[in-house]
């Protein structure tokens, strides 16, 4: 009967741990459980089944709601949002080369060589951006060319602060997500904010409901060497327990939610608790970069029914490029859009398209002229893009021309960051978006969603 | 808490002074505030020493003393921290574990995260190594000094471009970030963004080669690249270079309010009151020394009196191996410490780690595995449970809290770990050998919950 417990018999002892009074007891020494060596998606199937049952028998509360959410309730709509880091350089992403001043502005760094844009013939795809070119030709993208907002700040931290929390108010500490969340979210689902890869986005930070971070849908286990069977049950449900310890200490307090979210989180991603892929419909980027399994990932949970709706995570690359732009961005630029296009694709094919829509951003520009290092420097207005089959396509604002700077040289907003945010609340999640966005009426709502 | 003027040979005048009872659990929080937390033993003694003999002890440590195993990786052999991926955090927590200077090594992490450099943008281990070095050298020096030498340091110089940045072609990114986040802090009207450009040029001729046998060396002053000509900044005017850049910037007048503030926040949750602030400017003022204001925080009633802190990361997990007596014996470490939300050489980008949000359920996550890897090989062999091994729920718990040296665990805590005792004893009835094992089992799931506990997160 010794061993010391080895990954595969943790695993199932874990399954065992939530799938719980239905099945077989498994000890140490007992054969794998059933179901292992099932392709993916019936594992997932056949588990979700499991988990409604147990559902059913009332025995573990705090699984109850998300999953009983996925199961009955009608699927909800999905906003992605991807985060290229860094300021992206917009003059790239959609060179203007229809503009005489774009050559004299980058004579080393201007892009060319790429798909027109079909609603400004000024502007051009970056060559690596075939694949958002092809969406867009399939008018399943909305571009927002300059956007930005008033007395643009050039420091990434604020910037981005101000497009996390959706507001130009360096004191606000939740995110714009988080504070829809906060509205309209439940009190025992983590994943209806999911940040994807490593740490929490902050546009997903909530005052009051408890929001996700994970690598990976498969990953989310928790074992220990030299406990298992109803040890590791116990101790698992441990997790529960302390994390329900209160404490008038922030520190402490945070430390148990964390605890409990953890536990709760466990056991939603129990159904890809296995150590097999994830099997897709569609061919995603290979390689090392976790941007795209991210996204292949995340059509799985979709598709498996998990109970997501806000979901943020950070596009391949790096984007503050003061420097060797050309060759920094290329390869950036094509990671992300193939994955882009392949998440796409995904979803139809698995027939959820229509459930799911992406918001690509950054936190600003970049300047005009290029710097004298093949890099360009921090600037204003930058791009934006929205993806996704529902998506009203077209742009959003327009490019103003490179005649009319401002006065650091900068491209100057033609559309605020706040009134897409607007429009995303009102039009996809149909949420009142001026209870979300600090003085969000004086936002005009383009049309986003056709 | 009591208020009190300062002594005649203490610098920290006018800044409260903590006159509680300082025994061990004020020495503790005071070693995972200043340090790793306690070895075993170590806050007994620390506690002996009173408050002012404690705090003095550690801002004066003497020569460094490397205490317990020497680190290896997975196959016994020596770490390559210029060379080998993820040897670079592994040594370096090496340090922080064997350290006799524990304020030292946590203050070069405070410089590590203030002057945040990634490797990802530098691209050389041998740098980082070398900045790190830096830091340490200066790490309770004059910042001044320290902000100067950061300037022109190859790592910081290929991180933000400073050697890129050309008389004919200034480039910004140096130049932003020193006023944004390392002297001046950005929304208080400290500067303009017409201070960023001429502060850019001020800071052109940097200069290094490279080549690909090399890669980037020979980091040099190149006079010809530097623009010579008058700048304007802080509506002062001269023919300011990277020097006067530096000087400028710890010269301002919203620069003392912005370091002790931030200073303050890697040892205290909350922001200090107006009258500690004052105290900390007025003793940073004399001459922009680190250790005269590290001393009067590390005395302030907030450290003891005040909330707990979470641990970051790379703290927990020191303290975790300084606890047990452990040494480094795997380069998992490094892939832990990013699971965690901690690399170290690594840091998210140039304003650093966010202290305010270690934790997520990604990061606990990495915190479990932490405790997991740590406890991979020390485990009981529920097959052959030792002699006298304990059957009684407060027994087993007392052996594995014992295991971590006994940490100090809320009366709470304590009491949800003792049910879940019961609860998996009580499971054991039904079979004679779970009545064997279980109590083994239970013993090693213990030590992991009371090491991922708020508890132990948190000090």
């Amino acid at each position: 009967m010794t061993r010391i417990a080895c990954d595969e018999c943790t695993r199932a002892a874990t399954a065992r741990a939530v799938a719980g009074r239905g099945l077989p007891v498994v000890e140490p020494g007992m054969p794998t459980p059933a179901g292992t060596g099932l392709t993916r998606r019936t594992f997932v199937a056949r588990s979700l089944g499991l988990a409604l049952s147990v559902y059913g028998a009332g025995k573990l509360s705090l699984f109850d709601g998300g999953i009983a959410e996925a199961a009955t309730g009608a699927p909800g709509p999905v906003l992605v949002t991807v985060f290229l880091e860094g300021g992206a350089d917009a003059l790239s992403l959609l060179a203007p080369v229809g503009d005489p001043l774009y050559r004299k502005l980058r004579p080393n760094l201007a892009v060319t060589g790429g798909a027109p844009f079909i609603a400004d013939a000024r502007l051009s795809w970056h060559p690596a951006l075939a694949p958002l070119a092809q969406l867009d030709g399939e008018g399943k993208v909305a571009v927002c060319p300059a956007i930005g907002y008033d007395h643009p700040d050039q420091s990434h931290f604020t910037s981005r602060h101000f497009w996390e929390v959706g507001a130009t108010d360096p004191r606000l500490l939740t995110g714009w997500l988080g504070r829809y969340l906060d509205a309209t979210g439940r009190p025992d689902n983590p994943l209806q904010g999911l940040s994807l890869g490593g740490t929490l986005q902050p546009s997903l930070a909530t005052a009051r409901v408890p929001v996700a971070a994970i690598d990976g849908p498969g990953q989310y286990d928790f074992w220990v060497p030299g406990v298992w069977g109803e040890v590791e049950a116990r101790m698992l449900d441990a997790m529960d327990s302390l994390g329900r310890l209160r404490s008038g200490d922030a520190a402490f307090a945070t430390a148990a939610n964390v605890t409990r979210q953890s536990a709760t989180l466990r056991r939603q991603l129990l159904p890809f608790a296995s150590d097999k892929g994830i099997s897709s419909p569609v061919q995603y980027p290979s390689g090392d970069d976790s941007f795209p399994k991210q996204l292949q990932g995340l059509a799985a949970m979709i598709a498996a029914g998990l109970p997501l709706h806000c979901v943020a995570l950070q596009a391949s690359g790096e984007y503050d490029t003061h420097a060797g732009q050309k060759a920094a961005l290329t390869p950036a630029l094509n990671m992300t859009a193939a994955s882009l296009f392949a998440f796409q694709r995904d979803l139809e094919a698995r027939g959820i398209a229509d459930r799911v829509l992406t918001l690509v951003w950054s936190e600003f520009g970049r300047r005009a002229e290029e710097n004298g290092s093949g890099g360009t420097d921090h600037g204003a207005a930058g791009a934006a893009f929205l993806i996704g089959s529902r998506v009203s396509s077209g742009q959003v604002g327009e490019f103003p021309g490179l005649a009319s700077l401002d006065a650091d040289g900068n491209v100057k907003a033609t559309a605020d960051f706040r009134g897409v945010y607007c429009a995303l609340l009102e039009q996809w999640f149909g949420f009142d978006a001026d209870r979300i966005v600090p003085s969000g009426g004086r936002f005009q709502r383009p049309k986003l969603v056709a | 808490m009591s208020i009190a003027r300062a002594g005649p040979d203490d610098c920290s005048v006018g800044v409260p002074v903590y006159r509680g009872r300082f025994g061990t659990p004020q020495a503790e929080r005071l070693l995972w505030r200043a340090g790793f937390g306690p070895r075993e033993g170590e806050a007994e003694s620390l506690a002996k020493l009173g408050l002012d003999g404690a705090v003095r002890a550690l801002v004066n440590p003497g020569p460094e003393k490397l205490v317990g195993p020497r680190p290896h990786d997975d196959k016994g052999r020596r770490l390559a921290p210029a060379d080998a991926w993820g040897h670079d955090h592994c040594w370096w927590l090496d340090r922080m574990v064997r350290t006799s200077r524990p304020l030292v090594e946590r203050m070069t992490l405070v410089w590590h995260d203030w002057f945040a450099t990634s490797n990802d943008g530098v691209g050389s281990q041998r740098l980082m190594l070398r900045q790190n070095q830096l830091f340490r050298s200066h790490a309770l020096g004059s910042f001044a000094r320290l902000l100067l030498d950061v300037t022109h340091d190859p790592a910081m110089l290929l991180w933000l471009n400073g050697t890129e940045n050309d008389k004919d072609a200034p480039n910004e990114n140096y130049a932003r970030e020193m006023m944004e986040l390392f002297t001046l802090g950005a929304d208080r009207g400290a500067y303009t963004e017409h201070d960023v450009r001429e502060q850019a040029r001020a800071l052109t001729g940097w200069r290094n080669r490279w080549s690909a046998g090399r890669g980037d060396y020979d980091f040099h002053f190149d006079r010809s690249r530097h623009d010579p000509g008058v700048k304007r900044v802080f509506a002062k005017s001269g023919r300011f270079d990277w020097r006067d850049a530096g000087h400028l910037c710890v010269q301002h007048p919203l620069h003392p309010s912005f370091f002790v503030t931030k200073l303050w926040s890697y040892f205290v949750p909350v922001p200090p009151d107006r009258t500690t602030l004052r105290g900390l400017e007025e003793v940073y003022r004399r001459g922009w020394q680190v250790k005269p204001v590290v001393q009067a925080i590390l005395t302030h009633p907030a450290v003891y009196d005040g909330p707990r802190m979470v641990k970051p990361p790379i703290v927990f997990t020191a303290g975790l191996l300084r606890r047990i007596g452990a040494g480094i014996t795997t380069t998992d470490w490094a892939w832990i410490g990013s699971l965690c939300g901690q690399q170290l050489f690594y840091p998210p980008n140039v304003a650093g780690w966010d202290d305010s949000r270690w934790l997520d359920t990604a990061t606990f996550r990495g915190r479990w595995i932490a405790v997991e890897r740590l406890l991979q090989g020390r485990q009981h062999d529920p097959g052959k449970p030792p002699k006298d091994w304990p059957t009684t729920a407060g027994g087993v718990f007392a052996r594995s809290a014992a295991f971590w040296n006994a940490p100090e665990l809320s009366a709470e805590t304590k009491s949800t770990l003792h049910q879940v005792a019961q609860l998996a004893l009580a499971d054991a009835r039904n079979g004679e050998w779970k009545q064997q094992q279980y109590p083994v089992l239970l013993g090693n799931a213990l030590r992991q919950l009371i090491a991922i506990s708020p508890d132990v997160q948190t000090s």
